[in-house]
């Protein structure tokens, strides 16, 4: 039996060098994060302008452009089928829109899942084996054998390998998870509350967006806006999105103001829990603008399957025309006019730019 | 394991002093192991039924998208109409209850007080547990703390009627967030239970050390001995844990504490930890006695010792022992340190090893025997496959970048119905029949037990394994409604729900029509393989059994 005890120490021990190869642990900044300076300000408002007048004039047919939670320069993107929400029958994870996503469900899908089923079938085959080939019929007289210490050590370090093999993808993906957002990134604090979210922007002028359920039309009293196909799937729908921008590393912040929440959006692979009196916090960038829905994920009380949770994700030049919108700057905004866009994540925003206008159309 | 031989002349001389207490004394002031394992067993069911029917409610409610009960029965218990809030916190009451009933009514009194204490003091040629009074007490612990959960639903819990925490009781939304009495009834009824358990534990742990007949040594004791022993242990253990959280939370409700309140400096996260250091513990304590009972049947319809009995015994202690030390993997969405995560996936997994010891050396034991398919077999092997099923899906949840997205969605929900319900349950049902001739004098009938196993085995497939594509597509746990993209698996497993419960009516058939006309059961029926000591003994036993102890040799 010392082997087995041995053995189930080697497991621990092998599995160290891949914990030192971890990252070290994120030092969740300050909210003052919002002081990170001329941020990548992805701002270029002359070619924005074209495509935002664009829908403008397209929903200017709407008589209240209000009640479907437009504003002047922003209006809320059509959600597409199959795009960041269940579907009808679905049996598979939801597609992936950020890097750790397609990770994670590679590895969910091509290491593990594959596994288990095998795993899963040799038990099924080995029990139907034993079961016809040692039924009493087939075999009156049954062996006196208790023991064979090759097999049984066989069966203890095959698993532990199969395991050791598993841990290496599943603890390098939880290194990119952990991974922090890089210092330009924007800032969202999420609060959870009873039994709404609010979405702040500190990087942006401080404002919160609230965010409620919409109802269905038989739910609300004349007048009161109610939930159309434009804004998603019954139950997904929200009045206020949290609004984005797509391409860019995001870093959100996630907190509650009364009981336990949890800030969840299966199209990410994003889950992070909103805890009164914490502040947690996790890097995300999202792939590609469209509208993505989750589903408040920790026990929180009477409406807890009612506070859904929408992200809108647009082009950067998009989500600074809403940031003004809402009244807010973007960061070093007066100060950088002059200041020529750093490089990098601008110019990848501009390319992604392209894709918003096919994915709400 | 050695095949153990009574002393041959133990059960001849019992018959006339045999002598049995009055009705009232012998059932409410008992302090016969037997009599109140029965009273367990008997208490279990009645739980399981409750429990049971309130999955039913929370089935037909989820049965299709939409809101279609849950305000009519808010509107019952409260006598009369409810609001929309108050309906959907009848559903946290429901969910709350559902849990708690099923881990701490059924499950539990079932395995560890109902066949622990029939058959741990047979098995070990004892005659009686070390403590009977303290047996005793901790059978009527566990009805009052049930009587009084029961209770908590019929008065105020904040939104609504009843205690509508989960059965993770959470805070903050057990303490600032859950106004009323109901939350501390249910408070109450866990620190009952706890210590009827701890009483349990400190009994059988005392009994199996100090009771086992001459020549029993640890290493000859059956598994099933084994893994009581192993879950005596980690409920003494983790329980006071469990205690000392919610002491804390009653603490925080009512003299103004703040150890989980952020705002006095207290910490939400830390109640996890201590409820989670005494829960996954507890998901052991609910299995290991069917691994221990699985063990029994398949070596005695095997007709063949357990394979690898060492192996079997310790690989439950290395499982009761690495149980202690993986808890936060239950968290591993509350935003803890990389390093703490990478640990926890590791340690977890390496949980699998054990337990795939066990299976193989369940595979191992029918290898080369001679397998006839009586009930409890046909149960037992059910077991070892479902129990896989459910075990693989742990080995995906285990890895804390994966299961950033399976957390808290109905993945997890299959996941530990398949282990438990599918597993700890099989291994209940499994168990009754191996032995209900043994406590009851009568056999059950073959057929009606058959049709049960398979019509159940349909039933709680169909309930439970579309919940892997709900969770997969992320639908999360705990939720009344669902978006209409949902329905489809949803209605499936409700149908699944209806299928099962044809099974459980299959199973009180064959119960009360065995009792009445069964046939007479003999000492040893399942034949030669059923080695143990309780073969060597009458069916039902004599009231007060091994006066002269067994020899093993």
């Amino acid at each position: 039996m010392n082997i087995l005890k041995k053995l189930v120490l080697v497991l621990g021990l092998a599995s160290m060098p891949a914990l030192v190869a971890a990252q070290a642990p994120n030092p969740a900044p300050a909210p003052a994060a919002a002081e990170a300076k001329a941020v990548a300000a992805p701002v270029a408002t002359a070619p924005t302008v074209a495509p935002v007048a664009e829908k403008a004039a397209t929903d200017a047919a709407k008589p209240a452009a209000a009640t479907d939670g437009s504003l002047p320069g922003y209006t809320p993107m059509k959600p597409t089928p199959g795009v960041g929400m269940p579907v009808d029958r679905g049996v598979d994870f939801q597609d992936q829109y950020s890097a750790n996503g397609h990770y994670a469900k590679w590895i969910n899908n091509v290491v593990l899942l594959p596994l288990i089923t095998v795993i899963a079938l040799l038990v099924l085959a080995l029990l139907l084996w034993v079961v016809v080939r040692f039924r009493r019929a087939a075999n009156p007289n049954p062996s006196k054998t208790t023991h064979n210490t090759v097999i049984e050590i066989v069966w203890t370090l095959i698993p532990v390998l199969i395991l050791l093999g598993v841990a290496y993808p599943s603890l390098d993906l939880v290194a990119k998870q952990f991974k922090p957002a890089p210092k330009e990134a924007v800032t969202v604090k999420v609060t959870g509350y009873q039994w709404y979210w609010g979405y702040a922007y500190p990087d942006h002028g401080g404002f919160e967006v609230v965010s409620n359920m919409l109802k269905e039309k038989d739910e609300v009293k004349p007048g009161e806006r109610f939930r159309t196909d434009n804004d998603g799937p019954k139950l997904l729908a929200a009045d206020n999105r949290l609004v984005v921008p797509a391409g860019v590393p995001l870093r959100l912040q996630i907190t509650a103001a009364d009981v336990i929440h949890s800030f969840a959006v299966p199209a990410f692979w994003f889950k992070l829990d909103a805890v009164p009196g914490r502040l947690n916090e996790k890097a995300l960038t999202i792939e590609k603008p469209g509208v993505y829905f989750g589903q408040c994920s920790e026990l929180c009380g009477a409406r807890h399957a009612y506070m859904p949770i929408v992200v809108d994700a647009l082009p950067p030049e998009q989500f600074a025309a809403w940031v003004k919108a809402k009244g807010g700057a973007m960061p070093g905004e007066k100060a950088a006019d002059a200041a020529a866009a750093p490089a990098a994540p601008a110019a990848n925003d501009n390319a992604n730019a392209a894709a918003p206008a096919a994915a709400t159309k | 394991m050695t095949t153990i031989a009574a002393h041959p002349t133990d059960h001849h001389d019992h018959a006339h002093d045999d002598h049995k207490p009055s009705f009232f004394a012998r059932w409410f002031m008992s302090t016969n192991h037997k009599d109140i394992g029965t009273l367990y067993l008997i208490f279990a069911i009645f739980a399981g039924v409750i429990g049971g029917l309130i999955s039913g409610l929370m089935r037909l409610e989820l049965a299709e998208p939409g809101i279609q009960y849950l305000t009519s029965w808010a509107s019952m218990m409260k006598g009369s109409g409810a609001s929309l809030d108050e309906a959907y916190h009848m559903w946290n009451v429901l969910i709350t209850a559902h849990g708690l009933i099923m881990v701490f009514f059924m499950v539990m009194p079932a395995i560890i007080g109902g066949f622990g204490n029939w058959f741990v003091p047979l098995m070990i040629g004892a005659p009686d547990m070390a403590f009977p009074r303290m047996n005793n007490i901790s059978f009527w612990l566990t009805a009052v703390a049930f009587i009084m959960l029961l209770g908590s639903t019929f008065v105020p819990g904040g939104t609504g009627l009843g205690a509508g925490t989960g059965w993770t009781v959470y805070a903050p939304l057990s303490t600032s967030g859950s106004v009323g009495p109901a939350v501390d009834m249910a408070i109450f009824s866990l620190h009952l239970a706890g210590a009827a358990s701890i009483l349990g534990a400190v009994n059988f742990i005392t009994t199996i050390f100090n009771m086992r007949a001459p020549g029993m040594t640890l290493h000859k004791m059956p598994l099933f001995v084994w893994s009581v022993l192993v879950t005596a242990f980690l409920l003494l253990l983790s329980l006071p844990v469990l205690a000392a959280a919610i002491t804390m939370l009653l603490v925080d409700r009512n003299f103004g504490g703040a150890f989980f309140d952020a705002a006095g400096g207290g910490d939400p996260v830390l109640y996890q930890h201590l409820f989670w250091f005494f829960g996954h513990p507890e998901v052991y304590i609910m299995i290991l006695p069917g691994f221990g009972i699985i063990s029994q049947i398949v070596a005695t319809f095997s007709r063949k010792p357990v394979f690898g009995y060492l192996g079997m015994a310790y690989a439950m202690v290395a499982i009761g022992v690495v149980g202690f030390v993986v808890w936060a993997h239950h968290m591993y969405t509350t935003g803890m340190s990389v390093e703490v995560k990478m640990y926890f996936t590791a340690a977890t997994m390496v949980i699998a090893v054990p337990t795939g010891i066990k299976i193989f050396s369940w595979i191992a034991t029918m290898w080369g025997g001679s397998l006839s398919f009586k009930t409890p077999m046909v149960w037992a092997l059910g077991f070892i496959f479902m129990f896989t099923v459910g075990g693989v899906t742990g080995v995906v949840l285990a890895n804390g970048g994966v299961d950033d997205n399976l957390h808290d969605t109905y993945y997890v929900v299959a996941h530990f119905h398949y282990v438990l319900s599918l597993g700890a349950v099989f291994a209940l049902f499994a168990g009754f029949y191996y032995w209900f001739g043994k406590m009851s004098g009568r056999m059950l009938n073959e057929f009606l037990g058959h049709l049960h196993f398979w019509v159940f085995f349909v039933g709680v497939n169909m309930l439970f394994f579309p919940m892997h594509f709900l969770g997969q597509q992320g639908m999360p746990r705990r939720y009344p409604d669902y978006p209409d993209a949902f329905a489809h698996w949803n209605e499936i497993a409700s149908y699944g729900y209806a299928v099962l419960g044809v099974g459980v009516l299959i199973f009180f058939v064959n119960v009360f029509w065995s009792l009445a006309a069964g046939r007479k059961a003999e000492g040893n029926y399942w034949g030669e393989g059923a080695t143990t000591l309780e073969w060597t003994l009458s069916s039902p036993p004599p009231f007060h059994q091994f006066e002269t102890l067994p020899v093993i040799k």
